[in-house]
């Protein structure tokens, strides 16, 4: 009767982004998960902060798309975010994740702000099919 | 739609926002609030933002355009209530409100306003001779 702890990231969960009220439901909920993660209220805040920059660049440059949001295990306990879209993708993602640099509306902040407020950041891009960012804070 | 509500206090406008905001309400403040600067007289803005848990690149630029909008309308902007994670986490991501003042509390945001309404001789005559 021994119950093992588990040592795996649960599954995750996914919302879309199609609109803004979706952007708030996607920061709402993973503050949900940074809560429940047990990070601290600064960390919780970058994380969210990050969760809105690049769930508006999905909406926005990516034409919508979802994330999945899930708890992680290892390395450490946190939170751990994926943004995927189907849209124009980056040509040069090297210039997009420069600060000041920006193809739309936005400050230029977007991409390189959320990298700056994560412990883990990884971005794949193909022109004509579409992004995916990947972003962790942990404790 | 809903709209921010925006109260006049004197001779200021007081906005405290105190929901989560999605970008088309952000908007619709700025606007909002640019023609209710004009249609009230009002020299001073005091927006609240002690409700708000983030603020991210599109609120920090919101907060910036009120304030430079409402410079050219002839009112100052303070913004006040900011916590402390939230403004530690503004800087690492890079934006630093630089054009925005603010202040602790609602409290000092108006004493901030007053202090520069008297700069211009609101309510004072302050003829020199």
């Amino acid at each position: 009767m021994a119950t093992t702890k588990t040592v795996t990231d649960r599954p995750a969960e996914r919302l879309e982004i199609r609109s803004s009220d979706d952007v708030v439901r996607v920061r709402q909920k993973v503050r949900v998960f940074a809560v429940e993660s047990g990070l601290s209220l600064v960390d919780q805040t970058k994380i969210v902060t990050a969760a809105s920059e690049l769930a508006r660049n999905t909406l926005d440059y990516g034409l919508g798309g979802t994330v999945d949001i899930q708890l992680t295990a290892a390395p450490r306990r946190g939170v751990r975010l994926t943004f995927v879209d189907q849209g124009p993708g980056i040509k040069d993602i090297e210039l997009a994740l420069r600060d000041g640099y920006s193809s739309g509306k936005g400050l230029g902040l977007g991409l390189s702000g959320a990298r700056r407020l994560c412990n883990e950041f990884s971005i794949q891009s193909t022109p004509g099919a579409g992004t995916s960012v990947t972003i962790a804070r942990w404790k | 739609m809903d709209r921010i509500p925006i109260l006049k206090l004197g001779q200021a406008l007081l906005v405290t926002i105190q929901v989560d905001m999605h970008d088309q309400l952000a908007t619709a403040l700025e606007e909002d609030l640019a023609a209710r600067v004009v249609s009230s007289g009002a020299r001073g803005v005091l927006i609240d933002i002690s409700g708000l848990e983030i603020v991210d690149s599109f609120i920090g630029r919101m907060l910036d355009n009120i304030a430079a909008v409402s410079r050219l309308l002839d009112a100052d902007t303070v913004v006040v209530g900011m916590r402390p994670a939230v403004a530690i986490t503004l800087v690492e991501l890079g934006l630093s409100l630089a054009g925005v003042r603010t202040a602790l509390n609602v409290e000092r945001g108006m004493a901030l306003l007053s202090l520069s309404m008297a700069d211009w001789g609101v309510g004072d005559d302050e003829d020199g001779d």
